[in-house]
């Protein structure tokens, strides 16, 4: 019994932990603009002092802002799906194939995963700035790329190990080449796993900050962290707090809907890329 | 007849370690796997190992993007600028704190929520979906939330605290600012340090618990003799990461307090001298320096903890 109360207040305190900033800053997004820049303690919009839909109206129908959402959207996926792709080749030949060099590959995924970003920025800057891809898509897609190969190498050679090789080598038999048992039969066995690290892969590019501020100037390629950041509103002195909120809220919403949807498959690469259970 | 000749070719070798060195299987299996390879290893050195060599020839430059006719070779003078400075030496306190104080309380937080996630019965998903909801949060969605909860005219903390005065302003004071900002770095990566945590403990076999208790064992021997020494690896890796990552801290810092009252990290250092005041010299030295400190970070927590990540992915 006393163990059972101890789980649930557990669990009411990982709720609240978890949702409270959630909450705040949704109830935020629906406090009016005049309330905000005059004062409004308190967590709930106090009578008078909501805004109802307005401050996500106002969002959408920023252009920087629409502007910024197509940018993230397009830069996150084409860079998840390059990097998927290009992963599951290398992952492949990790977990099933014998070669020299493998050892080299997991360490410098590994070295990579734990770079400090920032001190790429300077000569990253200057690079796209000579070679002219510098506020553009494709300067943002490639370091993505760089960065979220790692952990997804690390997660889809794990998921690789786990498929069973028999069938592979069933196919060999029945006289594929390696690289046909590869299309044939692992794709499709490893498709959850590539999933997987597609998810997590996006999650890295909708949440990175540090290359979006750098190595964009104009909203041509700025993503919505960015945005967001530089967000000023009409009035550039006092910053307008619930419409930030608001924006925040519809930059949150598709991951969410990810987080949703695919918690259990989250969890899976999350911990099978880190430490395999 | 081909398929025939190839069936018995395959078929007749058995995948076992001691293969024969120079069988056409294996060197076809070496080139197949380094070329399957060679773009994911092209693409990492390219945005990294490239542009840090280039770094390196940087920093030995005086060398300004607003008057870069003025570049001039300065041998170490960028570096012994950097060391000499207060400045440095400041944000590099302020990192290193911040990664001590965050993976520190992470820890503890996220083993108790990792024990919970583990023991629960009912409404698993919805626990799960909850604590994994932080991590999906954009890092600048969430520095914004923390950084309104604490604002003294807006927020919400200065009315629930009872032992805080109504007018308290967070951002006022380094102390307090520095709190709010590993507030909102824990609030974010707790779920990650948690769900590594969370395989860690689903290794841990039942029947030893379970014998420890015959035993007699009080719960706190239970979670320090068994659950906890088995779990080693798991708590390796998970504060080797965090701590990696806590030491690069950026996002909240920016949108937090953009640096005031003496709460710049590192990583915004550098940032700000390439950035926003094109010394791409200075810079270039600052981006070395950091590169290396991670590297002392990561050789040190490997070496105090004995940190075996071939043995953790069971790759030995």
């Amino acid at each position: 019994m006393k163990q059972k109360i101890g789980l649930g207040v557990g669990l009411a305190a990982i709720l609240v932990w978890c949702l409270l900033p959630v909450a705040w800053i949704i109830s935020l997004s629906f406090k009016s603009q005049q309330a905000v820049s005059n004062g409004s303690e308190g967590f709930l919009p106090q009578s008078g002092g909501g805004a109802g839909w307005q401050n996500y109206a106002d969002v959408v129908g920023d252009d920087q802002f629409r502007r910024a959402i197509l940018n993230s959207i397009g830069i996150s996926l084409i860079a998840t799906l390059l990097s998927v792709v290009i992963a599951t080749l290398a992952a492949y030949a990790i977990a099933r194939l014998e070669f020299k060099g493998k050892k080299f590959v997991l360490t410098t995924a590994l070295v990579i995963a734990m770079f400090p970003v920032v001190s790429l920025v300077g000569p990253l800057f200057d690079m796209w700035r000579t070679i002219g891809i510098y506020d553009t898509w494709l300067g943002l897609i490639i370091p993505y790329m760089s960065f979220t190969l790692p952990l997804a190498i690390w997660t889809l050679s794990a998921f690789f190990r786990e498929i069973p090789w028999e069938m592979e080598q069933a196919a060999q038999v029945d006289g594929a080449t390696s690289w046909q048992a590869f299309r044939k039969v692992i794709v499709p066995l490893a498709a959850p796993g590539v999933f997987t690290a597609a998810i997590l892969t996006f999650f890295f590019a909708w949440n990175d900050f540090v290359f979006g501020i750098s190595l964009t100037s104009t909203e041509s390629a700025r993503p919505i962290p960015a945005a967001l950041s530089f967000f000023v509103g009409p009035d550039p002195f006092s910053r307008p707090a619930s419409l930030l909120a608001a924006g925040a809220v519809v930059a949150t919403i598709p991951i969410v809907i990810i987080v949703l949807l695919f918690q259990r498959k989250i969890v899976a690469g999350l911990t099978s890329g880190a430490v395999k259970g | 007849m081909t398929t025939s000749t190839v069936q018995t070719a395959t078929a007749k070798e058995p995948r076992t370690k001691a293969k024969p060195p120079d069988s056409d299987r294996t060197r076809s299996e070496n080139s197949l796997g380094r070329k399957l390879v060679a773009p994911a290893i092209v693409l990492m050195l390219l945005v990294t190992a490239f542009p840090m060599l280039r770094a390196l020839y940087l920093s030995l430059f005086d060398y300004s993007l607003t008057d870069p006719g003025e570049r001039s070779f300065v041998g170490l003078q960028n570096y012994a600028t950097a060391l000499s400075d207060s400045l440095f030496w400041r944000d590099t306190a302020n990192t290193v704190m911040i990664m001590v104080v965050t993976v520190a309380i992470e820890l503890v937080i996220g083993f108790a929520f990792a024990m919970v996630m583990h023991r629960v019965i009912f409404a698993r998903g919805v626990i799960r979906t909850s604590i994994l909801i932080p991590y999906g949060i954009i890092t600048v969605v969430s520095g914004f939330a923390w950084q309104f909860a604490f604002s003294n005219d807006n927020g919400f903390v200065n009315g629930w605290l009872p032992f805080i005065s109504d007018n308290f302003d967070w951002f006022g004071e380094y102390g307090s600012s520095m709190i709010a900002i590993m507030v909102s770095e824990i609030w974010k990566t707790t779920p990650f340090m948690s769900l590594l945590l969370l395989a860690g403990l689903a290794q841990v076999s039942e029947d030893m618990i379970e014998a420890a208790k015959v035993d007699g064992a009080t719960w706190f021997q239970r979670l320090f003799k068994v659950i906890l020494p088995n779990m080693r690896a798991a708590i390796m890796v998970a504060v080797l990461f965090r701590a990696l990552d806590a030491y690069r801290i950026f996002d909240n810092i920016f949108v937090m307090t953009a640096g005031a009252n003496g709460t710049e990290s590192i990583s915004f250092l550098t940032y700000r001298q390439v950035i926003e005041q094109f010394q791409l010299g200075i810079g270039s030295a600052l981006s070395v320096l950091l590169f290396l400190s991670v590297l002392v970070v990561a050789y040190l927590i490997v070496k105090i903890f004995r940190v075996d990540l071939a043995s953790a992915r069971q790759e030995g």
